[in-house]
């Protein structure tokens, strides 16, 4: 028996990792969790790539502006002390390493922290990129918050990735449904396993060699 | 007396030629000049470069001026959205080009452009299939790709308020590809809501300074927008109209299906 945790599980388990003071980007989708478990007393500030920092949550119907929104392109709102800035200079607090974390989504993580979630080189899809790349390098932590395994049960912790990737070695953590892993030197370790799910068990699930970090795990 | 102001958006756009490149604002629809879009589809100029972060949103704007069949090829980051089905349809008909541009290097490209720097080393797409074959550098341990900056014959942004001097200012996240649009095209045309007498704006807080501006066009007010002041409940996120208005008193929209795009002569 391996224990699994649901979505809104993982966001908090990652949010609870996110220091205070922590300027956050939350990649579309899953990512976006993240922001309702941030814990009471902690003070963080979202950008969103398209042009905002202290990004604030979605209005009511009364107070949808076209003119808001977030990089998903959905209406957000603003909070006291928010700035807007062009797509240059917003790129450049990612790419400049100004911003402290950036949590995406994934396809696959390879145990050297290259990242695959832009492509799945399906023949004849429309390609997309947008941030992807720009994120993926874009902050001083990378956080991947994804399934262990897709639907019907390959890891999405691998070797080598097999998807295009969106970035090389640039992974620092992932948060999945069964586990918590670092990206280390000497591959992944396993910094937090849930319930009764053992380190031997995603090996086996995996089919990696694992480093094992769960004691000293907080 | 410098005076940008040009009433007639045809007028405005109208030296605008085959073959032209052309940078167009906005992310989605927040920030995209629709009425100089309509203007340059009655224009009939054809065998167009666009640049723009997106491939156009339902059927209005970008994705009218694609659906005209002007548009020979395409530089953008995202083009394949829900609502991207003009492009989608083009794209798989082999009708239209694509270069596809992660954002950062995009905008970075553009604003190299308008800053003097023809290339520039970039982090952002190392070691992947979009920058296959690019020159790669290693500063202080860490490797770069070399990315050539991006310039335009035109760029068609929009924005709040401008003076007849041509200094813009923005609404929000509407402001986004603007600014370094507007310094890396030859002609910059801005449409704004509102022009102000020079003076009225705060000279502490202008994103784009006159210099980088050619004409400024006044457009007027949207619904949502009337003398600039925001008024919640008229549309949603896509600047559609909501049918049946919000409740006062539970702050909800009473109709929340979704419209279809489509809706002439709306910005």
């Amino acid at each position: 028996m391996v224990t699994r945790i649901s979505r809104g599980e993982v966001a908090a388990r990652l949010a609870a990792d996110i220091p205070d003071g922590a300027y956050v980007n939350l990649g579309i989708g899953a990512p976006t969790l993240v922001a309702d478990h941030i814990p009471d007393g902690v003070e963080i500030v979202l950008h969103t790539e398209n042009g905002m920092l202290r990004m604030g949550p979605a209005p009511d119907a009364a107070h949808v502006d076209p003119d808001l929104i977030n990089a998903g392109k959905q209406a957000v709102t603003e909070l006291p002390g928010a700035s807007y800035f062009n797509q240059a200079e917003s790129f450049g607090m990612m790419r400049g390493g100004h911003l402290d974390v950036c949590v995406l989504g994934g396809f696959e993580v390879s145990q050297s922290g290259d990242l695959a979630n832009w492509s799945t080189g399906e023949p004849g899809s429309i390609p997309a990129v947008g941030g992807a790349m720009d994120l993926a390098i874009g902050a001083k932590s990378v956080y991947v918050m994804m399934d262990l395994l897709t639907k019907d049960g390959r890891p999405k912790l691998v070797a080598e990735c097999a998807y295009p990737l969106t970035g090389r070695a640039c992974v620092s953590r992932v948060y999945t449904d069964h586990a918590v892993f670092d990206v280390t030197p000497d591959g992944f370790a396993v910094a937090d396993a849930y319930g009764d799910t053992t380190v031997a068990e995603l090996e086996r699930l995996l089919g990696l060699r694992l480093i094992d970090r769960t004691a000293t795990a907080d | 007396m410098i005076d940008k102001v040009v009433e007639d958006i045809d007028e405005a756009i109208a030296d605008i030629h085959d073959g032209a490149t052309i940078m167009i604002g906005g992310f989605g629809r927040a920030g995209q000049p629709v009425d100089l879009i309509d203007a340059l589809i009655r224009h009939g100029a054809g065998d167009l470069t666009i640049v723009s972060n997106n491939a156009g949103n339902g059927d209005v704007g970008l994705a009218a001026l694609l659906d005209s069949g002007r548009v020979r090829k395409i530089i953008c980051s995202f083009p394949r959205q829900n609502d991207s089905w003009v492009f989608d349809r083009l794209y798989r008909a082999g009708e239209i080009e694509l270069e596809l541009v992660p954002q950062g290097n995009l905008v970075e490209r553009i604003r190299a452009a308008g800053a003097g720097i023809p290339a520039f080393y970039t982090p952002t797409g190392l070691g992947t299939q979009l920058y296959e074959g690019a020159e790669v550098r290693e500063f202080g341990g860490r490797e770069y790709v070399l990315v050539e900056a991006l310039a335009a014959d035109f760029a068609l942004v929009a924005g709040l308020r401008a003076d007849r001097l041509g200094n813009v200012v923005y609404r929000k996240t509407a402001r986004n590809f603007a600014p370094p649009m507007a310094t890396a095209a030859t002609r910059t045309v801005v449409q704004v809501d509102e022009v102000v007498p020079v003076g009225a704006l705060d000279p502490e807080a202008i994103p784009t300074p006159g210099i980088f501006v050619d004409r400024v066009v006044p457009v007027g007010w949207r619904d949502w927008l009337p003398d600039g002041e925001f008024v919640g409940g008229l549309v949603d996120v896509n600047g559609e109209p909501v049918d049946a208005g919000i409740d006062p008193h539970s702050g909800h929209t009473k109709a929340t299906e979704h419209k279809p795009s489509g809706v002439e002569g709306r910005r």
